[in-house]
């Protein structure tokens, strides 16, 4: 029997607290970003701060709502908010207003927001749903393509926006497909994939003379693999089969290799190969298309150990960071409280995404469980692509920071994303299943 | 679904895998590289010199003599300036595109990110001007400089020029960096450690618009700027005026110094310039001009640097060093002897005052065989030898012949001939009185310049000492500058005819300088003619005032103006009576040498 218990004694309060330490956090960050001699208001609705602060009292009246919520209302409301996504991305690319070269905004006076937000969230409760479904198992190939349909549908009409971040984030759900069992031969594929790619564009540059003989680095490479092959070949000479399968993996690396190029110039934009290149340290450009991740290692770097200090930061607040109170916002991290405070930072998130998986796996309801994973995946690949971006190590993509960006839209569907398995959890002991 | 749920750990593993990527990093950028450090410092930070006010120098009565005007140095941040409107610039700055981006070079070679100085020393209207519109060209920026300015373009030779640091300067003395100004001549040189001050710095954060946001750090690594201290002279400005004036066109210079205390009360070489000529950006310009100009030579100090025969005047110090050796007495009276050396028509001395006042050179060519014939040694040579190692020792005495305590550069010290120097020439006992005579009428070897001159008539005016002649008295607010008291070894009393007989020079009928008379002040002064082999003698005329209490004592030298009487003796007296009185009561006097143009004195070319 379900006792009258307050639902306040089953909440993980660890989740809840690391939430609002982060949202803090992320509010002090955007207050300093901000910050200037002359007018240090607090409340007041003309400045970023200011507004954030109405942002972050919202979310907590809709992380409220949300633990008031009938815990039932997620799975049976999965695929609606699902199909509502969907159609927010129809009609975005529709109706939507285009912000940044990406037809992605709806604006409605002075409230705006991206279906896309809404669309992760739907994504994910409608993969839980369906993945959770009885006589539903990830191991048949039907299943498998019906699940590839849900991610793939709004990834593709995001896409279409174009926003290349939001699309990389829809990457994150073959997280929680590992752990429904897809096999981790498509992972290692993935990775070979991205390294073959890199090495494509990267040792383009690069020629050795070797005894007269000019070798360029992309033939080299090439030798190199054919070589691997071959002794792979040698040791497997005797297994059956070993020649067309190592064949045929020979060609189409080689096929891939050659189309890298081409891909490369030809699908990609230039704003995209411009990124891509400064990270790879192909071209430096630190007043083009570098400009902003110079500035933002900069930013951080001159922080030091212990940073700069609270509202001492000159990089951030005198605006050589661009986007620094969205998505740059770590610069400000970085800058003013050092490596201590990037520590804690990371340390923060770290803690957050394994406190998830951790309560996850502990859930009877499979629903649950998935969607806890999603959750985890999602805030995850935000967490990387950003902080990466921030200190060099992935390519410039806009994507906010999880609860420390500015932005209603953005601290909203974190925030529903991680109250809904807040909820969720809550119920835990109350679910028989 | 056991063996799926361990895929968490792999997951979880992921999650760390990343986090200690970025912590990695993270410890590299922030904490092992310092490169990114010094880049946000280069940009965010502007690091702005305080320049320090320079000393104010003021004359005896705390008029000023040179102070500081406001300049601005336009300075300019290459990679800041990259997108301005360049011909909009150009306009309001009145240049062509072409030397814009010259300029712009120029500064990019030294550093794209530092500041580097686009326009020197615009003056405050000028930079006014354009300051309101500077806010439309990033990277520029006005940085604060002062000049010096001369109120009453006067002094020039006392005071010196300032210039800027050139690469020696820079070598030499770490304290100072590129575009710093230095005294290069004068009082701005000889007190440029007083006079600089001390550089300030001020570290402003500017934002991506290069606008300034504040102070860094709250101004804590701010350093104020010392001003540099001021120097109280002892010139007397409106005399300075005055001597510059009475010896427009000539060529000469006069030396007045404050008896008591040995303060230059006037120091004027003529041909002068304007020292407002020598300021900011024209300086390099005038200073071609001025330097270029061989006939007159305006940069020449003619006070410090110009050596001369002292002719006559220097018979007072034989005078004085005969009496004290007991080679005379004051009624001892030689025959004017024309056979000896040459002289003009007067009747013989019968004494020392009647020698003095009618300048008798057959009387002084007796007195100095005397004074170098001590009768020490058997031997004529050798004896003559003695006789003037004791002469030049009792000559130097006086100043002559060695560099007096000046506080200025470039002061020369004249020569005494001395033993060392015959025996060179001659060789030893290979010469003689017969030899050297004409230094007994301040002729031959003898060298002098004028402010040593002006310091013989303080001397007696003193009644047998000098204070070190000097300008400055004090440096800042309470430090005093010691100057010390040098003795003549003469006894006092022995003065007394000397300085009758000079009285008479002035006062008696038929006295050399009766053009110097002032009534109701009783001058004291000696007129010389020095011999010029290369066109008219040079006129020059010793004295000081009043007798008893004597409060200014003068040299006046005017080259090529032949006789000591005709011109230096009124000079003299003009400025005597400035000095005592405040004005001047013979206003034909006056305008007679105010008229005199003595420059185109024709003078024989070799």
């Amino acid at each position: 029997m379900r006792t009258k218990v307050s639902i306040f004694e089953e909440i993980d309060w660890l989740s809840v607290a690391l939430y609002a330490a982060l949202v803090f956090f992320g509010w002090l960050s955007i207050y300093a970003a901000n910050y200037d001699d002359q007018s240090s208001q607090i409340f007041t609705l003309e400045t970023n701060h200011g507004k954030q602060l109405l942002w972050i009292a919202l979310a907590s009246i809709l992380g409220m709502i949300l633990l008031l919520l009938d815990h039932r209302f997620f799975e049976s409301f999965g695929y609606i908010i699902y199909g509502i996504s969907v159609f927010l991305l129809l009609a975005v690319l529709l109706v939507g207003t285009e912000i940044k070269g990406a037809q992605s905004w709806f604006v409605l006076g002075p409230v705006s927001f991206q279906p896309s937000e809404i669309a992760k969230f739907g994504t994910s409760l409608a993969l839980a749903k369906y993945l959770s479904t009885m006589g539903v198992h990830f191991s048949q190939t039907k299943h498998r393509l019906r699940t590839l349909a849900i991610v793939a549908l709004p990834a593709l009409l995001i896409m279409l926006q174009p926003d290349v971040g939001s699309t990389l984030v829809f990457l994150a759900f073959t997280l929680v497909l590992y752990r429904q069992g897809l096999s981790s031969w498509y992972f290692s594929l993935g990775f070979a994939a991205v390294f073959i790619f890199i090495m494509a564009l990267f040792l383009k540059q690069y020629e050795w003379t070797v005894f007269g003989i000019i070798i360029q680095g992309k033939i080299a490479f090439l030798a190199g693999f054919t070589g691997l092959i071959a002794l792979v070949y040698y040791l497997l000479r005797k297994v059956k089969g070993a020649l067309l399968i190592l064949g045929g993996v020979f060609a189409s690396t080689l096929l891939y290799f050659f189309s890298v190029d081409y891909v490369f110039s030809n699908v990609l934009k230039p704003h995209h190969q411009n990124r891509i290149n400064e990270l790879l340290g192909i071209v430096s450009d630190p007043l083009g298309a570098g400009y902003n991740v110079h500035q933002s290692k900069i930013a951080i770097g001159s922080g030091g150990f212990s940073g700069k200090g609270f509202l001492q930061g000159t990089q951030t607040k005198f605006n050589f960071v661009p986007e620094q109170s969205t998505d740059f916002i770590f610069c400000t991290v970085g800058e003013e409280w050092g490596f201590l405070g990037s520590l804690i930072l990371v340390f923060l998130f770290l803690a957050l995404l394994i406190r998830i998986i951790w309560l996850s796996e502990k859930q009877r309801s499979s629903f649950t469980r998935i969607y806890g994973y999603c959750v985890a995946a999602i805030l995850f690949m935000h967490f990387s692509i950003n902080i990466g971006m921030t200190i060099g190590l992935a390519p410039v993509i806009g994507i906010p920071l999880p609860f420390f960006s500015y932005g209603g839209s953005s601290l909203w569907s974190f925030t529903i994303l991680l109250f809904s398995f807040i909820k969720l959890d809550s119920e835990r002991k109350f679910i028989l299943r | 679904m056991d063996e799926l749920e361990n895929r968490k750990v792999f997951v979880i593993a992921a999650f760390v895998v990343v986090a200690f990527i970025f912590l990695t990093r993270l410890f590299y950028i922030q904490i092992i590289d310092d490169s990114y450090r010094s880049s946000a410092d280069n940009q965010a930070l502007r690091y702005v010199t305080k320049y320090p006010a320079r000393g104010i120098i003021y004359d005896r009565k705390s008029q000023v003599l040179v102070q500081n005007q406001a300049a601005f140095d336009l300075m300019v941040v290459p990679r800041q300036a990259e997108d301005i409107d360049t011909i909009a610039f150009c306009e309001i700055m009145d240049i062509e595109k072409m030397e814009y981006k010259e300029r712009l070079s120029k500064a990019k070679a030294y550093s794209s990110y530092r500041a580097s100085i686009f326009q020197k020393q615009l003056t405050s209207d000028e930079f006014s001007r354009i300051a309101e519109s500077l806010y439309r060209f990033p990277g520029f920026y006005g940085q604060k400089r002062t000049l010096r300015t001369y109120p009453d373009s006067v002094a020039s030779h006392v005071l010196g020029y300032v210039g800027e640091v050139n690469a020696g300067h820079l070598e030499r003395d770490s304290f100072y960096r590129s575009g710093d100004f230095i005294g290069i001549s004068g009082l701005e040189r000889q007190y440029e450690a007083e006079l600089r001050g001390e550089r300030g710095l001020e570290v402003l954060m500017v934002d991506v618009h290069n606008t300034v946001q504040g102070k860094y750090s709250g101004g804590n690594r701010d350093v104020e700027a010392r001003a540099g201290a001021d120097l109280a002279t002892s010139i007397d400005l409106d005399l300075q005026v005055y001597g510059e004036r009475l010896m427009n066109d000539k060529k000469g210079s006069i030396v007045a110094i404050s008896p008591e205390d040995g303060g230059i009360l006037a120091l004027i070489s003529s041909p002068s310039y304007d020292p407002n000529l020598l300021v900011g950006t024209k300086r390099a310009r005038n200073y071609q001009l001025l330097a270029s100009n061989d006939s007159l030579d305006p940069l020449f100090n003619r006070a410090l640097m110009a050596k001369y025969p002292p002719g006559s005047i220097f018979k007072l110090i034989q005078s004085l060093v005969a009496l004290e050796n007991n080679v005379i007495s004051e009624n001892t009276g030689f025959p004017c002897n024309k056979s000896l050396v040459g002289c003009h028509n007067h009747t013989s001395a019968t004494n020392l005052r009647e020698a003095i006042q009618m300048s008798c050179n057959p009387y002084f060519h007796q007195v100095f065989k005397r004074l170098i014939s001590p009768g020490k040694s058997s031997n004529y040579f050798v004896d003559n030898a003695l006789g003037l190692s004791q002469w030049a020792k009792d000559v130097e005495d006086f100043g002559f012949g060695q560099r007096l305590a000046l506080d200025l550069p470039n002061l020369k010290s004249g020569s005494v001939p001395t033993t060392e120097y015959y025996d060179k020439i001659y060789g030893k006992r290979r010469w003689a009185f017969s030899t050297v005579y004409s230094l007994s009428i301040g002729q031959g070897e003898l060298e002098v310049i004028p402010i040593q001159m002006a310091n013989l008539a303080a001397t007696i005016a003193n009644r047998g000492h000098y204070i070190d002649p000097h300008l400055v008295d004090k440096v800042g607010k309470d430090s005093n500058v010691v100057w010390s008291k040098n003795e003549t070894g003469i006894t006092k009393d022995l003065f007394e005819p000397i300085i009758d007989a000079m009285q008479w020079v002035v006062e008696k009928p038929g006295g050399t300088a009766r053009k110097a008379r002032i009534d109701g002040i009783e001058v004291c002064g000696k007129t010389g003619t020095a011999e010029n082999p290369h066109g008219e003698d040079h006129s020059v005329f010793i004295a000081f005032a009043p007798k008893d209490d004597p409060q200014i004592a003068i040299a006046v030298y005017v080259e090529n103006a032949g006789y000591g009487g005709t011109w230096a003796a009124p000079i003299a007296s003009l400025m005597i009576e400035k000095f005592i009185r405040g004005s001047v009561s013979d206003s034909l006097k006056e305008n007679r040498i105010l008229e005199a143009n003595l420059l185109d004195v024709e003078v024989d070319e070799d």
